[in-house]
């Protein structure tokens, strides 16, 4: 039961029970969607640019609890962030569940998205992880494809 | 293996047959492995990978030309092996038997060979609600290069075939109906001897996809009285890489070639072909000859066990599940026909299924999550995904207890 508990963290329990800014956003400048054909999981991401940086964004869609949890608190971190930082965080996710059980996680870049380095025991599961960070970074280079993690 | 017990009852000896499967002795992550996705693929037992052992180690040469003492015997063995699926399936004649790589392959060559020349504009040809992608996409593939229509025949809540709607659907432009014998999602046994009556009322073919239905049922094609039976050795305890189409032999005859190459020609000149008889022109190529020689090992074993005991063994397991998942709060069975094969697709409010597949795969408890390939299934009935346990004559109901015990920690967890 210990992986499994490094997984299913009470924190995203927590998000994917109860998710943060859930919703279409009204008047978003940009959006895109995710989908991911193995399981079905599916998520549009919408955000409101000002500039460089991310005034609001929110997420809509269905899916597992890591996907869930990890669109949930993907808007949490990059709420007020600039795309440059935006960027700088998904390099540090991505290398953090692509990484081996025990690799040093860079805490102070990630901050709570530490909570997801569980995600490298189970290889099968980093799709879920990521599909809501591809989707935003679609969203934010605005090329309107749907991503797909096939 | 048959024991009597004091009060005369005869008992199923899982714990016999399990010896048999070297793979159900180990752990996984420190539990005993719980294998309980047998409608994606049975383990197999020891006499069939001995089999292939022994074809490599002594037998192994190419068939049907070689003119020395191995490629004979390797010969016979593997033509004997379409003796043992005609007599399996009660087929007219081993000629009426081809083997291809497995159902979906076979699927294929129904569509590319029969279809192709049987299907025209405007014509239509009916599948169900409950097919597996395998008996859609070709099907699909073919109506759009033809111009042909697809009908969906639609099934009720509990995942049984609306068999009067089916029925509606025939009219003088169609021209094929394919259908599964065992639903893979939802374990639904469909009334396939009613299925083929109905169409050949109206003088239209039906193809039966069995892939789920070899391992829990006889088969009788002449009582059927289908024109195609498709199936696949891995799914009954056989090596991967086998399947079989059974057609009726006046259907095979008039179909054109599915592939070309080596030994299913009688002649080749650059001006002309002759093909071989059947059911060689549907062999193209060297053949999976040692899979197809331990797939009749895996009949054997089957055999020797008897549809009759395994139905009833299987029922018993298939009751017991159900009988334990129904009871945990919020799980919801999805299929839920009266005639069912050991299959238990379920969902868990609000946790997705493939949440509950990893919990389990911890527990060392294998299930499938997913759309089980059936996505239109899942459409229907308004889910992405459901989690699917499906059971064996080696299963036992310690596994299903372990199951259960799993699954409401999945959903301790997930309150």
């Amino acid at each position: 039961m210990n992986d499994l508990r490094d997984l299913y963290q009470e924190l995203i329990l927590d998000h994917s029970k109860k998710p943060r800014n859930f919703g279409p956003l009204k008047g978003a400048s940009h959006q895109a969607e995710g989908y991911n054909p193995l399981c079905g999981d599916r998520y549009t991401v919408y955000l409101n640019l000002d500039g460089e940086r991310i005034k609001d964004i929110g997420f809509a869609g269905s899916g597992c609890a890591i996907s869930k949890a990890s669109a949930s608190m993907m808007t949490a971190a990059v709420k007020g962030k600039t795309t440059a930082q935006v960027d700088e965080i998904f390099t540090h996710f991505h290398k953090m569940i692509l990484g081996k059980p025990g690799d040093p996680v860079d805490e102070p870049k990630l901050g709570k998205l530490a909570v997801f380095s569980g995600v490298c025991e189970f290889p099968i599961r980093v799709k879920c992880a990521s599909l809501p960070w591809h989707t935003l970074r679609s969203g934010i280079a605005g090329d309107g494809k749907p991503v797909s993690t096939e | 293996m048959l024991k009597t017990k004091p009060d005369g009852k005869t008992a199923f000896d899982v714990a016999r047959y399990r010896k048999d499967f070297p793979i159900l002795a180990q752990k996984v992550y420190g539990k005993p492995l719980v294998y309980l996705d047998n409608a994606a693929t049975t383990q197999k037992p020891r006499q069939v990978i001995d089999a292939l052992r022994e074809y490599y180690e002594t037998e192994n040469a190419n068939i049907h030309r070689g003119i020395f003492y191995l490629s004979e015997r390797a010969t016979e063995d593997y033509e004997q092996v379409r003796t043992k699926v005609q007599q399996f399936i009660h087929a007219r004649a081993s000629r009426e038997i081809i083997f291809v790589r497995g159902t979906t392959e076979g699927i294929n060559l129904v569509a590319q060979s029969y279809g192709r020349t049987s299907i025209k504009r405007g014509d239509e040809i009916i599948i169900s609600a409950m097919e597996h992608h395998s008996n859609i996409v070709p099907w699909q593939m073919l109506c759009e290069e033809a111009g042909a229509r697809l009908r969906i025949a639609p099934i009720n809540d509990e995942g049984e075939l609306l068999i009067d709607e089916y029925e509606k659907l025939f009219n003088r432009k169609t021209k094929l109906a394919a259908m599964t014998h065992v639903s893979n999602s939802l374990g639904t046994i469909n009334p396939v001897r009613q299925i083929i009556r109905v169409a050949h009322r109206f003088h239209v073919p039906v193809l039966i996809d069995g892939a789920q239905a070899a391992p829990h049922l006889p088969i009788d094609v002449q009582d059927l009285d289908c024109d195609f039976y498709v199936f696949s050795g891995h799914k009954m305890y056989g090596p991967t890489g086998v399947g079989v189409v059974y057609g009726k032999a006046e259907l095979l005859e008039k179909m054109p070639p599915y592939q070309g190459g080596g030994d299913m020609i009688s002649s080749v000149t650059f001006e002309k072909t002759t093909y071989n008889v059947l059911p060689f022109k549907f062999e193209a190529g060297t053949p999976n000859i040692a899979d197809v020689i331990a797939f009749g090992r895996a009949m054997d074993y089957l055999g020797a066990i008897g549809y009759g005991p395994l139905a009833v063994y299987e029922h018993d397991l298939l009751a017991c599940a159900a009988e334990a998942l129904s009871r945990i709060k919020g799980l919801k069975i999805i299929g839920t026909a009266k005639e069912k094969a050991s299959v238990v697709s379920f969902v868990l409010r609000d946790v997705h299924p493939h949440d509950i597949g990893t919990m389990l795969d911890r527990d060392g408890i294998a299930i499938r999550a997913g759309h089980h390939c059936t996505m239109p299934l899942m459409d229907r009935f308004g889910i992405p995904a459901t989690a699917r346990a499906s059971f064996a004559f080696y299963n036992t109901k310690e596994e299903i207890e372990a199951l259960r015990r799993s699954v409401e920690q999945v959903v301790r967890v997930f309150k």
